[in-house]
């Protein structure tokens, strides 16, 4: 029984091991973040949303690897966590290829030696969980150094675990002994270093240390389930050797609650018939046959009382027990029938796709709550196996998808109305918006171009005096005006009195004093007609600006989304029939084994009526025997007493002849108080 | 009989657990195409949520407020409720699993609005309790400056102190 018990108590463990989240806090006391992405999709990682927290780190990881400059983004101080994040999300998605692709990545990558070695870990642990040990001793093979100190137990426990797999027990043993007393680690290091100290054939150290752990007790009740694990595993093993005497305290030491108590009062009372001790054997068993009836260890009981009951000479009260167990056992094919028929009816898959049960803690059990749905008790065991595990979830990731894509495609309807509202909203707006616009376009062009002239002739004034350039506009008319008769005057010298000479020199010279002497005055004015000019050039700027990002805004709205929307459409439609394909084959595995499952109990359950009723009948024959024993018996005592001439004492109880009292009732020795103070000592 | 009794027993001690009448090269081959699709699907979802982003919250009008506790130690919060240019836009109630994201470092992206560019009061308010019960609530305003790229907001709820952070992204 050992070795195949070993393999699934040490999954178990090992699995509830692989439950401690991998993923890292993020220290915001310490202004750890610097991406505000990378820790909204941290919060979704937290919550165990794998799939939303997967698309958000694969969207900033995908936006990270197409900038020019990576190293500039503050993203860079999450790179390396998102990459194993996106690694350990996609393990607990069950995305193990893409998980150890994204692993391999970063050991392939030009990274420090430390994070290599981390990647290393990860990816052995990813084989691990493949069922490859060989592949992840490799990957654990490419670490030199130490790794990071947080991960540093994992890796040696690990390590240790895939030692063990492989059959070098004594290698495991060594790094289990060096692990002990790792905190989160505390529990399962002991457990492996039993198992290793049994498997490398040091039976007493092996025992001492497993009997160590099952003396630990704890209100952890996944601690506390270790625990009553390793009693009931050494229990059974004792039992199994011979060793009655010292297996019963394994199986005392198991909590009555707990998930392992309906097999450890079975084994306990197993342990007191094989050493012909029946009326102890009745003390555990009777306290299980008073539990749930679709425990396998209970169906057991059911039958076990009698037996020992039997065993006791009890016929009568064995006769009444073994009808009982048939009472049961026919209740129980009845309902064992009735489940497999509902799961051949598709109930089981339509209870697994029920999105309340992700809700409920329990979940398996509550799905029997729902009308026609299979007695989930029954599968109980066959739901906590790996195997199982990963189908159901596989079977309700799928749905997930589908409902998800199911939703998409309805948001792209909704995208599509969207569009159209907006199309016919802006499109009779557009031209009358975009003549303004080019009439904007147009006033902006000239002051531009007229702000640029003027600046450019500021620019010179600035070097060369050109007064004439600061002229109003009358004063540019009197210059030329003044020009124009110089010119004529020069013309027709004869025709010019001194006098007219001196004057037209008088007002050329008043026009030239005054620009030059308000030349200064007149080029700072300028200044500041050119900076009020270009405020108001910067106004009109913001006005085009402002409308070119709100008439790109609106057609940006509407076009360019009919291809993109009817591509995603096409890829959601093509995905959906492989989903549905897919979880026809999973639902179709997960009902087959289901049925199976259901089958072997009920056939058991079956082979247990059979029994029962010979049973039944051979205590019938035994009691009935009895009572005609007795029967005679008390006709000699009556003839002997007449012979005596001594009259009877009518009211006196009379002995029977085997010293049996008739079986009115359990007895005394046997009540449950009795039992209960028997086994708390 | 009793030699059958304890053989069941033994069986039943020793359960395990382990696919019954599938193939192991099914299980893997179905596997990995459920791994296919599972990667196609992300992929979908990715550029559908961009699409989705592009069409609903462009980026000229787009201002995300975002909610993380800086000192998480002996806090839990309870809800968080964001006023937004007078008008109540999010009210948020937290769960168990929230609240450890929370404090575990995680940013809850709590609301996505539309707004012009400009300048946009907030009023924030938040209740909760600590470790001990004892209550705890907070409230704090800030002006929302929305230029012309996307607007993301960080509301930092320094936990049993009562304080609030903002910061601009």
């Amino acid at each position: 029984m050992f070795p195949r018990l070993a393999p699934t108590v040490i999954g178990a463990a090992l699995a509830s091991l692989a439950s401690i989240p991998a993923a890292i806090a993020i220290d915001r006391s310490q202004d750890d973040l610097k991406d505000l992405f990378f820790g909204a999709a941290m919060y979704e990682a937290y919550q165990g949303e794998h799939f939303d927290a997967i698309v958000s780190l694969d969207t900033e990881l995908a936006q990270y690897r197409r900038l020019d400059q990576p190293e500039l983004d503050p993203f860079t101080a999450h790179y390396g966590e998102a990459e194993f994040s996106v690694g350990d999300l996609e393990l607990s998605y069950r995305m193990h290829r893409e998980a150890g692709r994204a692993i391999e990545a970063v050991l392939k990558g030009d990274v420090p030696r430390p994070v290599r070695n981390e990647a290393a870990y990860r990816l052995a642990r990813i084989h691990y969980h493949k069922q490859q040990p060989r592949n992840a001793l490799h990957a654990l093979e490419m670490i030199e150094g130490r790794v990071p100190e947080r991960v540093r137990a994992r890796e040696q426990f690990l390590r240790a675990r895939v030692y063990m797999e492989l059959g070098r027990f004594s290698e495991a043993v060594e790094l289990l002994e060096d692990l002990q007393g790792e905190e989160e680690l505390d529990g399962f290091v002991e457990y492996n270093l039993g198992i290793a100290l049994l498997k490398a054939g040091e039976q007493a150290e092996g025992i001492a240390e497993l009997t160590a752990l099952g003396k630990r007790s704890s209100s952890d009740s996944a601690k506390q389930a270790l625990y009553d694990k390793t009693n009931l595993m050494l229990g059974s093993r004792l039992m199994e050797a011979g060793e009655l005497e010292l297996a019963r305290p394994y199986f005392d030491r198991v909590h009555l609650e707990g998930p392992f108590s309906n097999r450890a009062l079975l084994g306990a009372g197993w342990v007191e018939a094989r050493a012909g001790r029946f009326d102890r054997a009745l003390v555990p068993w009777k306290m299980l046959q008073k539990r749930k009836h679709t425990n396998e260890a209970v169906q057991e009981a059911l039958l076990a009382v009698p037996y020992a009951y039997g065993k006791l000479n009890v016929h009568s009260t064995a006769a009444v027990n073994y009808g009982h167990a048939l009472d049961v056992f026919g209740e129980e094919v009845d309902t064992l029938t009735a489940s497999i028929e509902s799961i051949r009816e598709g109930k089981f898959l339509e209870a697994l796709r029920r999105k309340e049960a992700d809700q409920v803690k329990n979940w398996v059990v509550t799905l029997r709550s729902i009308p026609g749905a299979p007695e989930t008790h029954y599968l109980l065991d066959l739901m906590a196996s790996n195997d199982y595990q990963e189908f159901l979830r596989n079977y309700r990731d799928l749905n997930d998808l589908h409902e998800r894509n199911a939703e998409w495609l309805k948001s792209l309807r909704a995208f599509e109305s969207i569009i159209a509202e907006r199309r016919a909203y802006y499109e009779p707006l557009l031209p009358g918006l975009d003549e303004k616009f080019r009439a904007l376009d147009a006033r902006i062009k000239l002051r531009t171009e007229q702000r640029d002239t003027f600046a450019q002739r500021i620019d010179q004034m600035l070097v060369t005096r050109r007064p004439e350039h600061l002229a109003k506009t009358q004063e540019r008319e009197s210059l030329l005006r003044v020009q124009r008769i110089r010119a004529l005057l020069d013309r027709q010298p004869s025709l010019v009195s001194e006098e007219t000479k001196a004057r037209v020199q008088r007002l050329e010279g008043i026009l030239h004093w005054r620009l030059a002497t308000e030349y200064d005055a007149r080029l700072t004015e300028a200044y500041k007609h050119l900076q009020e000019l270009n405020t108001e050039i910067g106004e009109l700027q913001q006005v085009y600006n402002s409308y070119v990002r709100s008439r790109q805004a609106a057609t940006h709205s509407y076009v360019g989304y009919d291809d993109t929307i009817r591509s995603l459409r096409a890829r959601i439609e093509q995905v959906q029939p492989r989903i549905e394909r897919l979880m026809a084959r999973q639902g179709a595995m997960l009902e087959q084994m289901a049925i199976n499952e259901l089958e072997g109990r009920r056939a058991r359950l079956e082979s247990y009526q059979i029994k029962a009723r010979f049973a039944l009948a051979d205590s019938y024959d035994r009691a009935h025997e009895l009572q005609e024993q007795r029967a005679d018996q008390r006709r000699i005592e009556e003839y002997q007493s007449r012979q005596a001439e001594q009259p009877a004492t009518q009211d006196k109880p009379e002995p029977s002849a085997d010293g049996e009292p008739l079986p009115q009732d359990t007895p005394p020795e046997l009540e449950p108080d009795a039992a209960g103070e028997e086994a708390a000592q | 009989m009793s030699r059958i009794l304890i053989l069941t027993a033994l069986m039943l001690l020793a359960s395990v657990g382990y696919a019954q009448d599938v193939s192991r090269g099914d299980i893997r081959g179905l596997d990995e195409q459920i791994q296919d699709v599972k990667k196609d699907v992300i992929n979908l979802t990715a550029e559908l949520s961009q699409l989705e982003e592009k069409l609903l919250f462009p980026s000229n009008t787009q201002a995300s407020f975002f909610v993380s506790i800086t000192e998480p130690e002996g806090f839990s919060l309870e809800s968080v409720e964001l006023t937004l240019d007078g008008e109540v836009v999010a009210h948020h109630l937290y769960t168990y699993r929230e609240i450890e994201a929370l404090q575990k470092g995680g940013v809850q992206k709590i609301h996505v609005a539309n707004v012009q560019s400009g300048s946009h009061p907030l009023q924030v308010r938040y209740m909760g309790k600590t470790d001990s019960g004892r209550e705890v609530s907070g409230q704090a305003s800030y002006a929302v400056e929305k230029k012309v790229g996307p607007k993301f907001v960080e509301i930092q709820i320094a936990g049993a102190k009562s304080a609030i952070n903002f910061k601009d992204w």
